[in-house]
């Protein structure tokens, strides 16, 4: 928060609400989600769908509700966040309905994802009025911690976890499967920081000196390394290279957030390098995603999908072959990991770099409320939120487009799945907790002392306005 | 829908996705630099709406306890609870209490302020470095007004209503 505090006949910065601004983009990212899904229809079926207006009203009515929450609970909240996130589950739908399209008869992937965004908008609105502030969240370190690694190990119980191409993450339960790794990965990153908050000055102490670093004490490695074998078991255990990836750097990072010591960053490197060469050297799948990687036209028949997505990319070119145009469905998975694929060949390195700007605004947004934020905990949990976020962008969509080897994650907001979705609104939620708490006005009123009338001179307004003042 | 409309349908689209991307960040931009008030003395600078539930409320008795001096002036913590009930607020470094003070002089659970039956009063809960009212060591339960003075460590506390 920029407040000029230090003369007194100087103008002040408060930070404005932006509540229409906010509407109004909201209801430009709700258009082009419309949009999209127009053109994909028309292109596709050469009608427009009978049922545009229940859509319209449906996807336009569920964020107007959400903005009208933040109106009420959190005046102050960032206005750019919620219409990027609209943005961005706009254009996944109207993707997953395109790849629907594809089939004879049309699948119902869109309409179950339009399920499960306004399962989101619930718990956005849940988290806005029910939680309201972020920082009692503090005291449930232990719980929440101890319910997101039940949470990642859930898949592996005989009879309610379930294996989908190699990897163990789904539960199956009540005929719904469900990716309890995207939720875990909100809990904990509530856990990690707030277990940060409270052993930052031990985790800080420096020890032996190497390469010029300081690495800390021997004593004080148990955290990370129970991390580390955590996310080492994820790989072994579920086969799941992108989850095992996410929690590692997520620790990592807000380790090195808390502490200031790049001495952490370097460790959590290394030990992520051992366990990929761990990884690489004892599991087929991990050196099948690397050798897809580095040389993907040796063998068409194990490459297939990356082959598959780099020619959608080449087929789609600078401007795409338009929506509903190209022939996306013949990459496998074309509606979940392989999305951005899809994007890529249908809107061109245009839209798909479009796509990339609104994550990376995202992540900015999170980044800075952030650095304004006044007390450690809600920095360390923004700065987490936003960084598992961007790891998880760069990762899957590095992956897609060959600049890292394949990770099995998904891409936030966009690709077809109940958990990833409910999960990136909640993140979405708390990030908006923590503005609020960050842009809006510190609150303090008239110094009695100071005005010699005292209490009598000051009117009914002033006492239940918050002023800003400056500081004695 | 002929090659010509559907290339035209393809670039206006296109060309939306980065308008509204320029929009956000002409948003963020702004943002920025917040909204300048001249600060005059005793200027509100919030909209004066009072909820009619607020002006109900008594005037002159104390309602919070805030800091005064220091990075974290102006922070707060209610002493009357949502329903009107007499809350306790903790003072110290330690992550339960209500007003968290960042200041090394300051023990984890350092000192209370109670809104007891005769009014608010401070308590100091065997810090190592003590609680000051108006610049004494206090021994023991001591009253507060609006008036007076708390420090704690480097830091200094007043009611407010």
């Amino acid at each position: 928060m920029s407040l000029n505090l230090s003369d007194d006949r100087a103008v002040i910065i408060v930070p404005r609400k932006r509540r229409n601004v906010e509407l109004f983009l909201v209801l430009f990212a709700a258009a082009i989600g419309l949009a999209a899904y127009t053109i994909v229809s028309y292109n596709v079926t050469g009608e427009i769908p009978t049922v545009l207006p229940w859509v319209a009203g449906i996807w336009v009515g569920m964020p107007v509700v959400v903005h009208a929450v933040i109106r009420w609970r959190l005046p102050y909240a960032d206005p750019v966040l919620l219409p990027c996130a609209v943005f961005l589950n706009g254009l996944g739908l109207a993707m997953i309905h395109r790849i629907d399209l594809i089939n004879s008869p049309p699948t119902h992937g869109a309409t179950q994802q339009l399920l499960w965004t306004g399962i989101g908008v619930v718990l956005v609105i849940a988290v806005i009025v029910v939680i309201r502030d972020h920082r009692p969240l503090q005291r449930f370190t232990y719980t929440l911690g101890l319910a997101g690694l039940v949470l990642l190990l859930l898949p592996l119980i005989p009879g309610l976890g379930v294996e989908i191409g190699g990897a163990r993450i789904w539960i199956r339960a009540f005929g719904l499967s469900f990716q309890p790794a995207e939720v875990a990965k909100v809990l904990l990153a509530i856990a990690f920081a707030s277990y940060m908050v409270e052993k930052r000055d031990v985790l800080a102490l420096a020890g032996p000196r190497f390469l010029g670093i300081d690495l800390p004490r021997a004593r004080d490695l148990g955290p990370i390394l129970c991390v580390w074998l955590l996310s080492l078991a994820i790989l072994v255990l579920q086969n799941d290279l992108g989850t095992s990836l996410l929690f590692f750097g997520l620790f990592v990072m807000m380790l090195y957030v808390a502490t200031e010591r790049p001495g952490w960053a370097v460790l959590g490197t290394l030990m992520f390098a051992a366990g990929a060469a761990f990884g690489y050297l004892n599991f087929g799948h991990v050196r099948v995603r690397v050798g897809a990687w580095l040389h993907p036209f040796t063998n068409y028949d194990e490459y297939g999908q990356i082959i598959s997505a780099q020619f959608g990319f080449a087929w789609g070119g600078l401007l795409g072959r338009g929506l509903g145009e190209g022939r996306p469905g013949l990459t496998p998975l074309a509606r979940s990991d392989f999305i951005s694929a899809a994007i890529g060949e249908e809107l061109g390195i245009t839209g798909l770099f479009a796509v990339i700007m609104v994550y990376a605004l995202i992540v900015e947004r999170g980044l800075r409320t952030a650095l304004a934020c006044r007390e450690a905990f809600g920095k360390l949990l923004s700065a987490g939120l936003a960084f598992a976020f961007a790891l998880q962008v760069f990762a899957i969509i590095g992956g897609v487009t060959r600049l890292l080897p394949l990770t099995g994650l998904t891409t936030p907001f966009m690709s077809q799945g109940g958990s990833s979705m409910i999960a990136n609104w909640v993140v979405i939620g708390l990030l908006l907790l923590i503005s609020h708490q960050v842009r809006k006005p510190i609150a303090t009123t008239v110094d009695l002392e100071a005005s010699p009338a005292g209490r009598d001179t000051r009117s009914a307004s002033a006492e239940t306005t918050e002023l800003i003042r400056r500081p004695a | 829908m002929s090659e010509i409309t559907l290339t035209i349908v393809k670039v206006l689209f296109l060309a939306l996705l980065w308008l509204f991307i320029a929009s956000i960040v002409s948003v963020i931009r702004s943002d920025l630099f917040g909204k300048a008030v001249p600060n005059r003395a005793g200027q509100q600078l919030n909209e004066p709406a009072a909820p009619a539930r607020r002006t109900r409320r008594q005037r002159g008795r104390p309602r919070r306890v805030a800091i005064t001096n220091g990075s974290q002036s102006g922070q707060s913590a209610d002493l009357v609870g949502e329903t009107g009930e007499n809350a306790v607020v903790m003072i110290g470094r330690g992550s339960d209490c209500a007003l968290i003070l960042d200041d090394d002089y300051v023990s984890t659970r350092h000192a209370r302020v109670v809104l007891g039956e005769a009014g608010p009063y401070i308590e100091d809960l065997g810090s190592t470095n003590g609680t000051y009212v108006n610049g004494q060591r206090i021994t023991a339960p001591t009253s507060l007004t609006l008036a007076d003075t708390v420090r704690i460590g480097k830091t200094l506390i007043k009611l407010e209503t």
